[in-house]
């Protein structure tokens, strides 16, 4: 009987995903916990094979893939100006911060500019996408360590920013506003006075939730000296974002690529915490939040005038050429490597994503914890996991 | 017992059993609604339950509906009759111990002379259904969830005992009306305006014991053996349908028992000053009086139910040993020398 080549490729990926899904730490003895793909904690479908000897973890190891999309693939599919609906969805609570990193690739590779009014909006965006996100992620991290009710003022008050975001973009989730070249519409009359008032309100937020979750005793026991990471080891894992500053690296790429965006026109800082735990990471993003909230209102007050959309053809054809352009997204770097071969569409797109990199430190930090511990160090974190599985 | 005196014994304990029903189920409905539905949405800026009945009133009865008519689901490998057992063991213990609350100088269930002994005895049996249910239901979760209910619980229950020490040295007795009647009758050094409620005299054993029913109903932020964002329920993860109602209301019911123990111990329980505790009248509002005072104790369960978070296991168990056994031993030595002394 003979077997053709393809059915046993197809026999060999059968036992390759079942060795996966049936993974076995390769540890002395304890209890294999699986974590996920359901689970309240992990917020999607990661899924987090641990090992316990009593409720200590052994070893730990993620799995990821539950939810891949394929998007880096489908991108090869679509022109450029369809890629930005697709690649909204890959950190779905600050979906403009996707955008702006691809559609800078591409207008690196077209040589075009966007115009400085449409930069100053794009830069206002993006960091209302973040202060939407990080404020959500401030709530979930209370809930993460049992506290029910700030997830609900933070839900209560990000529905501000959303609605501003809605007010310019139509889309409140997803954006889908960004253009080669510039921006789709104009800002409507009256958001910036909106706007400002809306910010007034999230530095409200920012200080409420540092009286109530980060000034918690419970809180801070639960997250002080919980998951250290050294700076060397951050460095190593390749994390980025608050994670990297949570452990005292002062690395942010705002201020040390502002390509096309505008954060050199006001005065913000990098903050940055030396202690690496749980708690610091918690700290800085509340800290960044209360910052972004800070660059915006800044900005707001002299965006320049002019148009919003600088001279693109009709039909985009992207030069051949290769660029990757990164951002600090709401959670760390993001990245977009796009080559072009001169098409209606991308060559290839490889997209460097900033849980997915976050997640890789999960081995090393979640050695030796609790499983209560586990959950303190996930949430702080921060994954969100369309960010993880593209 | 005038009314009751008359009847047969099986008449009697028809109305008792009834009167026993309406002692745990509608304290538990009223929490569920007052407290978990509508205290902690306005807490948390939203509205609650709004559509059934006026303000949503009648959600409770709705929810009841829904958990009776959903299926109820046993695992494959689950020990079937240890896990169909669980529930009742639970809520048997709640009904064990309503019947040592005194509602009036007349009307109690059972006048045991040991009241609050049998009392904190049996309070412990629902460790025992809620190891079964993490045992039994061959989850790991439900397993780590049924270890921690055990730890925690009997780590807690001997501060909850010393703190209750206290009491019956200031009262002289163990039983629940004797207590009553000594905070009804006493006098806080020779002023007996408004008797003595331990609350003022044991304020530190109140707190202990605080502290302890929170951490025996499993309410955050004690609340590991159910922390749903770490074991998804702990040992209430498969159940289903009725039997996870009838946890359900295990857990509500036993937060209003316990409220009202605490009540009766520290607040004085059915009485209220200015009326003579042997008055015949208490019969009728102390049920109401106590039923007042219990909501007031539970309000403040609640209120950090909504707004801490939870400790970790061995933070829980650090406390109970490090800080409020000691507390509560410090607590009886003064309570036993200023009892020897005045």
């Amino acid at each position: 009987m003979s077997v053709s080549e393809q059915e046993q490729l197809a026999y060999i990926a059968a036992q390759a995903a079942d060795a996966r899904v049936n993974l076995e730490l390769e540890t002395e003895d304890g209890m294999t916990l699986n974590m996920g793909p359901q689970h309240p904690a992990t917020h999607g479908t990661l899924r987090l094979v641990a090992k316990l000897d009593g409720e200590q973890v052994v070893a730990a190891e993620p799995i990821m893939g539950y939810m891949h999309r394929g998007y880096e693939k489908l991108t090869e599919v679509r022109t450029y100006p369809q890629v930005t609906t697709l690649i909204n969805r890959i950190d779905w609570l600050g979906s403009f911060a996707n955008e702006v990193p691809f559609i800078l690739a591409a207008e690196q590779l077209m040589e075009v500019e966007a115009p400085p009014r449409a930069q100053w909006i794009r830069t206002i965006l993006f960091e209302m996408s973040r202060i939407a996100n990080i404020s959500l992620y401030i709530g979930d991290m209370a809930v993460q360590i049992g506290a029910t009710t700030p997830i609900f003022f933070a839900f209560r008050d990000r529905e501000h920013i959303l609605n501003q975001i809605e007010r310019v973009t139509g889309g409140r989730f997803h954006p889908n506003f960004d253009r080669i070249g510039g921006l789709k519409d104009d800002l409507p009359a009256g958001w910036i006075e909106e706007t400002k008032a809306v910010i007034k309100k999230m530095q409200t937020f920012c200080d409420q939730m540092d009286d109530l979750v980060a000034g918690n005793e419970i809180f801070q026991a639960r997250t002080r000296g919980i998951g250290v990471i050294p700076a060397e080891v951050a460095l190593s894992y390749g994390l980025s974002g608050a994670n990297l500053r949570g452990s005292g690296v002062d690395w942010d790429l705002r201020r040390d690529q502002p390509c096309g965006l505008v954060y050199d026109q006001c005065d913000w800082k990098v903050w940055t915490h030396p202690d690496g735990d749980s708690y610091s990471r918690f700290w800085v993003r509340l800290q960044e939040t209360r910052e972004a909230c800070n660059i915006v209102d800044q900005l707001l007050d002299n965006i320049p005038s002019g148009p919003i959309m600088a001279k693109v053809p009709r039909i985009i054809k992207v030069p051949a050429g290769e660029a990757y352009v990164a951002t600090e997204n709401p959670l760390g770097e993001m990245g977009y490597y796009v080559v072009s071969k001169g098409d209606l569409t991308p060559f290839r797109v490889k997209i460097r994503s900033a849980s997915f990199s976050n997640m890789s430190i999960c081995p090393w930090v979640l050695k030796g914890v609790f499983v209560p511990d586990i959950i303190a160090i996930l949430g702080s974190l921060y994954f969100i996991l369309g960010d993880i599985d593209r | 017992m005038n009314v009751l005196a008359d009847l047969a014994y099986w008449q009697e304990t028809i109305i008792k059993v009834l009167i026993g029903l309406a002692a745990v189920l509608l304290p538990a409905g009223t929490i569920v609604y007052l407290y978990l539905f509508k205290m902690m949405s306005f807490m948390q800026s939203r509205l609650g339950p709004m559509e059934a009945g006026p303000f949503g009133s009648m959600q409770p009865l709705a929810e009841v509906g829904k958990w009776i008519q959903k299926e109820d689901i046993f695992p494959t490998k689950a020990d079937k009759r240890v896990f169909a057992a669980a529930p009742f063991v639970v809520l048997m213990s709640t009904f064990l111990l309503v019947i040592i609350l005194p509602g009036g100088p007349d009307a109690t269930f059972v006048d045991l002379n040991v009241g609050i002994y049998f009392g904190l005895a049996v309070s412990s049996v629902s460790v025992i259904g809620i190891l079964m249910a993490g045992w039994s239901s061959a989850n790991k979760y439900s397993l780590l969830g049924g270890i921690r209910a055990a730890g925690q619980l009997i780590a807690y229950e001997l501060p909850m005992i010393l703190a209750v020490v206290g009491v019956v040295i200031q009262a002289g007795t163990m039983n629940m009306q004797g207590i009553v009647f000594a905070q009804a009758e006493g006098e806080i050094f020779g002023w007996g305006g408004i008797g003595n409620p331990y609350i003022i005299t044991q304020f530190l054993g109140f707190v202990i014991f605080m502290i302890a029913i929170q951490a025996e109903l499993t309410q955050p932020p004690f609340d590991m053996p159910i922390a749903e964002s770490e074991l998804i329920s702990g040992y209430l993860t498969e159940y289903s349908g009725i039997r996870f109602l009838l946890f359900f209301i295990g857990e509500f019911a036993t937060s209003g028992v316990f409220s009202a123990i605490a009540a009766t111990l520290f607040l004085g329980g059915w009485y209220v000053p200015g009326i003579d505790p042997h008055n015949d009248i208490f019969n009728v509002i102390g049920p109401l009086i106590l039923f007042g005072k219990m909501m007031l104790v539970a309000f403040f369960i609640y209120w950090f139910r909504f707004t801490y978070p939870r400790f970790r296991e061995d933070q829980l168990q650090r406390l109970a040993w490090k800080v409020l056994i000691p507390l509560s031993l410090v607590n009886i030595v003064a309570t036993g020398v200023l009892k020897v002394v005045l």
